[in-house]
């Protein structure tokens, strides 16, 4: 066990070095530098700014430079506003996180009921419908999912109100993010289920007249939810994602929606920044969810 | 076959056991045909393809494929407007065409006709630049297929190669190798695409200005060179796994022991058993790659305008949303249809060749 999560952890810290090396070298490929020539024209006064900002050492001077600044939570300064990429991010990153947070919590709950019940009545008319519903979901592009939510819900109907930020509605835009995960979740935790139910031990305690309640309950359902747990990982990546296209429809004014607008003002130092924290973000969910995959089932024996 | 003749046999002795054959009657053709096999030998294809089309929804999707590729073949050759093209009545720009509705005439249009003239009836009606709606999401629909098809045929390639070479050469090799495709499976990939997206469109879009690869956008370029360097390590994982299981069979090992080169063994004896385990995953692939591409669309990182993309159709359509939904329905409906049809086949695909769901 201590052998798997060293590596694993060893595995993360090279990923992060990797994604960090990426941003820099992409930052470095880009033409055009703070300081190119058209902008600073007396080159007395560009060198003078590129030795303020380390510029005119060599290239793995300055990532190391850089890296150094990641870790201690420094990731630049936006190009667009002038304002330090880390305090932006830990400003919008809190409505994002409740945001996804909340939507995490929809799919797996929900996720995990209709799995079950789909589990059980395998091949009648419940399960037909749950899966039926659930390819569906997966088949809607998680824009045009909120798009259409908003026009339906918000500015048809009226039955919610637009999102501002004094009067914040997180139905429409969790229920757009949640749905993708909670179909996700509801094959994972039907194919387990089944799964399960078809071992030795359910028979076993079927055998000996333990309640069927009980069967599902303590036998089946908690042995089902492993598999649950790996998805963990992927899920976090696709909320992080997904919450940049959710924000920007309903205007929630996230990191999802900074990033976004800093793409299309080609605001690269705020891209690197944002790309780089969601990817650490990314990478320790798919840490933990690994460990706790192991802890939880140690039958479980990677290579 | 010989005839007998029962006079030439040898006589018979009183206690011969020989059988007098004069009893018996030769077998017609007809009775001949009952002994043979009941039923024809099937291959493992054509019993997979049996069951697929047993299960109604595959057959329907396969038919919705079908249509749609037709469809895009062949709208574009004989409809009258073009994607790019602005609507024209006699020859003059019609700045009247704007946001039409469907099946709906422009007021130009409408004296055209009052004129005697035929004008073709804009089926999806017309978008904000006065350009057809129909034959641009049909064009959009061929650029998010085409971009599926090819980014899953990348990933396909790649990945054979790179896991087939793991998966045969095994010890160090196939252990560097699958480190290297360990990093890059725990690289976030969507955040991944975003950033080389952006990177890619400021590094090559200069290089390639003029040429052909330009008109297509060097987004697309950059999208398909994010999924030639980061979406295939999971076809490389699947293959390898695969290769490691056929690999011990008693075939391959006796095809290695008359001296057949390693390439022909994964070629002939190893791909072809794992084919349909790849081939589900590539159907898979498809509508995740269209999925791609309308995010990409959508965060403003997607086809080059005037071409249009499903993705950047309905995100156009975002604007006038309330006051022209169907601009919104249309490049959505069809984006839904395609990926649902090949989800729906690919589950169909998997139920039918996947020996491992056989009871």
């Amino acid at each position: 066990m201590l052998k798997y999560a060293v590596k694993r952890i060893l595995l993360a810290i090279v990923t992060v070095f990797i994604i960090a090396a990426i941003t820099f070298f992409s930052m470095n490929a880009i033409p055009g530098g703070p300081f190119s020539k058209e902008k600073a024209g007396d080159p007395a006064v560009q060198a003078v700014l590129e030795k303020r900002f380390g510029l005119d050492k060599p290239v793995h001077e300055q990532f190391i430079m850089y890296l150094g600044n990641v870790l201690r939570g420094d990731f630049g300064i936006s190009l667009k506003t002038g304002r330090d990429i880390s305090q932006t991010i830990s400003e919008s990153f809190a409505v994002s996180a409740r945001l996804g947070g909340m939507a995490a919590a929809t799919a797996v709950c929900i996720g995990l009921v209709l799995g079950a019940i789909a589990a059980l009545s395998r091949g009648k008319w419940p399960d037909r419908l749950i899966i039926f519903v659930t390819t569906l979901f997966v088949s809607v592009p998680s824009f045009i999912l909120a798009t259409l939510l908003l026009l339906v819900f918000c500015l048809m109907l009226g039955w919610f109100g637009v999102w501002s930020p004094n009067n914040p509605n997180y139905v429409l835009p969790v229920i757009s993010l949640a749905l993708y995960p909670m179909s996700y979740i509801t094959r994972l935790t039907k194919s387990s289920m089944l799964d399960v139910l078809g071992q030795d031990y359910i028979r076993t305690a079927r055998a000996k007249g333990v309640r069927e309640s009980l069967v599902i309950f303590k036998h089946a359902l908690r042995n089902a939810l492993i598999p649950v747990i790996t998805y963990v990982g992927p899920m976090t990546a696709y909320i992080l994602t997904g919450s940049m296209v959710v924000e920007t429809v309903f205007t929630v004014g996230g990191l999802g929606t900074k990033f976004v607008s800093a793409i299309n003002n080609q605001d690269y130092p705020m891209i690197m920044g944002v790309t780089l924290f969601l990817a650490i973000l990314m990478v320790a969910a798919t840490l933990i969810s690994d460990l706790v995959y192991k802890v939880v089932d140690p039958r479980i024996s990677f290579d | 076959m010989k005839e007998f003749n029962t006079d030439k046999l040898p006589k018979k002795q009183i206690l011969s056991m020989q059988i007098d054959l004069s009893q018996f009657e030769a077998a017609t053709d007809e009775e001949k045909t009952q002994h043979e096999k009941m039923r024809e030998s099937t291959t493992f294809f054509k019993d997979g393809m049996r069951r697929l089309f047993k299960n109604p929804l595959a057959v329907i999707s396969i038919i919705v494929l079908m249509i749609l590729v037709a469809t895009i073949v062949i709208v574009p050759e004989i409809y009258p407007y073009s994607y790019s093209q602005m609507i024209e009545v006699n020859g003059k720009r019609d700045k009247t065409a704007k946001n039409l509705a469907p099946f709906e005439y422009s007021k130009n249009e409408l004296k055209a006709i009052e004129q005697g003239q035929e004008i073709f009836p804009h089926i999806f009606g017309t978008d904000e630049l006065c350009r057809d709606y129909f034959i641009r999401v049909v064009y959009g629909t061929r650029v998010s297929l085409i971009v599926g098809l090819f980014a899953s045929l990348i990933v396909l390639v790649i990945g054979l190669l790179y896991g087939s070479i793991a998966g045969y050469c095994g010890g160090k090799v196939d252990l560097v190798m699958m480190r290297i495709v360990d990093i890059i499976y725990s690289l976030p990939d969507t955040l991944m695409v975003i950033l080389l997206s952006v990177v890619l469109n400021q590094v090559i879009g200069t290089a390639l200005q003029g040429t052909f690869i330009a008109r297509i956008g060097t987004n697309m370029v950059s999208l398909f060179a994010v999924f030639g360097l980061l979406y295939w390590v999971s076809m490389a994982r699947l293959v390898r796994g695969q290769i490691l299981s056929i690999k011990n069979n008693e075939y391959v090992l006796a095809a290695r022991a008359i001296g057949t080169k390693p390439s022909r063994i994964i070629a002939k004896h190893i791909l072809p058993n794992c084919m349909s385990v790849i081939f589900i995953s590539v159907a898979l692939q498809i509508p995740s790659a269209i999925f791609t591409e309308s995010f990409l669309s959508f965060i403003g990182l997607g086809v080059q305008a005037p071409m249009p993309s499903l993705g950047s159709l309905a995100n156009a359509a975002r604007g006038g949303m309330q006051a022209y939904p169907h601009k919104m329905v249309f490049p959505a409906l069809f984006i839904c249809l395609i990926v649902l049809s090949f989800n729906l086949l690919g589950d169909g695909l998997r139920d039918a060749f996947d020996p491992k769901l056989r009871r």
